[in-house]
């Protein structure tokens, strides 16, 4: 699925929700890129995100791609967390898809996202789980 | 800048052609296309084909399928953007003519869908998204389209029976196009009946996996006119082109799609036209929800209004502003990289006078929006007769 070095790359924005501060305007870019997409500035600070947000949309997958056949149905959602910050993440411990809803409030916890079969890498990230308003 | 014309159209059929491949397929829409134009060399060759890699293990498409017509040597390139190479192949073409670099540009778009499984085809389309912040956690197109349906259904009030409205509509233009990959009868219950896809899109809200091809022939309006024998002479008019973030959590508003209203309005500045002159339109319908957000960007609708425009039938063969006589992607199937080359085939017929059953009365402009991903980029062309 995805290459061991890749997976190594990724660590700090997928393990440590690592991203930049624009220097100049304030926004922030997860994850960390070389302009700003806001104002152009180019010098940035490291911050780590927030884990609380909220549901902005979200879906229930049911026909899933290559990779994530065992993991039907998955909810995703696109999260927007306290400060701000938009990312998109499965929903973990759904038993009732129905209950999703926008504007729930989420949490991120570390887990489990994928795996490349009986002997690949495994794929860690962080999911939403729901969270008590 | 000078003005440039279509003389030739060609489309194959679409569907799951398990006895042809991509070179075949390509070839046949090619020299279909040549023939329609009544020429039998070009000065460029463009190819809009998403994923000949994923979906069949082939690269280096210009100068393979060049080859195959037997004119190795001749330039060519491919070009890629998606689910909207076709309408970039097509932009690459018009430049170059419009700019003086070529006289006669072969235009193609070519996508061979069915030589992988579900599961691979799924994974090839979603690398169309955004591979480090949305396919890494296993979304697919049709759950990128559900996110942006439910957004759209819960600010404007748009009812999960107006998406199927689109698909009863564009089924029912499909029966009328013998190189549509379906010819269904479908209606609001059957839709709802489908098999969930990703909530709330269902399968018959989904465009399908197709094989096929499409070609057109461009050149100057002064060699069109030498070539018409008699036929309408179609002017492409206006050309747009435009990006927006392929992430939706980059996105400021998921309500629109800002790269189709982008590039409309590019279009539309270039041909000095507004949306009320449009005649009949094909518009990159992938999903249900897609045709509503299209129709709306472009301006044919206010914000909100294209699902209830849907269900007031103005986008049907009768309605104000026909859309998608065709069948749409969702009826007439979706090559991605021949879609939006098929789109500006359907429009050439329709003002030419040449689309049978399906002809729009009086059509004399015309306007065709092809688009990427979940809108990452979009191109739009507006055609008209001269």
């Amino acid at each position: 699925m995805f290459s061991p070095a890749r997976v190594w790359r990724e660590f700090p924005q997928r393990y440590r929700l690592e991203a930049a501060k624009c220097e100049s305007c304030g926004a922030i870019l997860y994850p960390p890129r070389l302009v700003c997409p806001s104002c152009g500035g180019r010098s940035f600070t490291d911050v780590v995100l927030p884990r609380d947000g909220k549901v902005v949309t979200y879906t229930v997958i049911r026909v899933p791609p290559a990779g994530f056949t065992e993991q039907t149905p998955l909810p995703i959602a696109l999260v927007e967390l306290v400060n701000g910050v938009r990312l998109m993440v499965q929903i973990a411990d759904v038993e009732d898809p129905e209950t999703l809803e926008i504007g729930m409030p989420v949490r991120l916890e570390f887990r489990r996202v994928a795996w490349d079969g009986e002997a690949g890498v495994i794929f860690y990230g962080h999911k939403a789980v729901r969270a008590s308003a | 800048m000078r003005d440039v014309a279509i003389i030739g159209t060609a489309v194959t059929s679409f569907g799951e052609l398990w006895e042809t491949s991509l070179r075949s397929l390509w070839a046949e829409a090619a020299l279909a296309a040549l023939t329609d134009a009544g020429v039998d060399s070009v000065d460029l060759i463009t190819i809009g084909c998403m994923s000949s890699g994923l979906f069949t293990g082939q690269e280096h498409l210009a100068s393979l399928l060049t080859d195959e017509l037997g004119m190795a040597g001749v330039p060519a390139a491919r070009v890629e953007s998606a689910c909207a190479s076709g309408g970039l192949a097509v932009r690459v073409g018009f430049a170059e003519i419009a700019a003086g670099l070529a006289e006669t540009v072969l235009v193609t778009g070519v996508e061979k869908m069915t030589d992988v499984d579900g599961a691979a085809a799924t994974y090839a389309l979603g690398t169309a998204a955004d591979s480090e912040t949305e396919g890494f956690h296993g979304v697919t197109f049709p759950g990128l389209y559900a996110m942006l349906a439910r957004i759209h259904m819960q600010r404007y009030g748009t009812t999960r029976e107006q998406l199927a409205q689109v698909a009863v509509k564009n089924h029912a233009n499909g029966l009328l196009n013998r190189h549509a990959q379906y010819h269904l009868n479908v209606t609001v219950e059957s839709v709802l009946a489908s098999t969930l896809v990703a909530d709330p899109l269902r399968l018959l809200d989904c465009s399908p996996v197709t094989d096929g091809a499409a070609a057109i022939v461009l050149t100057t309006v002064e060699r069109a006119r030498e070539l018409a024998a008699g036929r309408p002479v179609v002017v492409i008019k206006g050309s747009g082109l435009a990006t927006d973030s392929i992430s939706l959590a980059n996105r400021r508003e998921l309500a629109e799609l800002r790269a189709v209203r982008l590039a409309g309005e590019r279009a539309y500045t270039m041909a000095g036209r507004s949306p009320d002159d449009i005649h009949v339109a094909e518009v990159h319908d992938c999903f249900t929800i897609a045709e509503i957000m299209a129709t709306e960007a472009l301006g044919f609708f206010e914000p909100g209004s294209g699902g209830p425009a849907v269900e007031k039938g103005l986008t049907s063969l009768e309605g104000r502003i026909p859309v998608n006589p065709s069948g749409g992607l969702k009826s007439k199937g979706h090559p991605v990289g021949a879609t939006g080359v098929a789109q500006m085939v359907e429009i050439t017929k329709q003002l030419r006078g040449e689309a049978g059953q399906r002809q729009i009365e009086g059509a004399k402009i015309g306007l065709a929006q092809n688009m990427g991903g979940s809108g990452g980029s979009s191109v739009v062309h507006i055609m008209e007769v001269v």
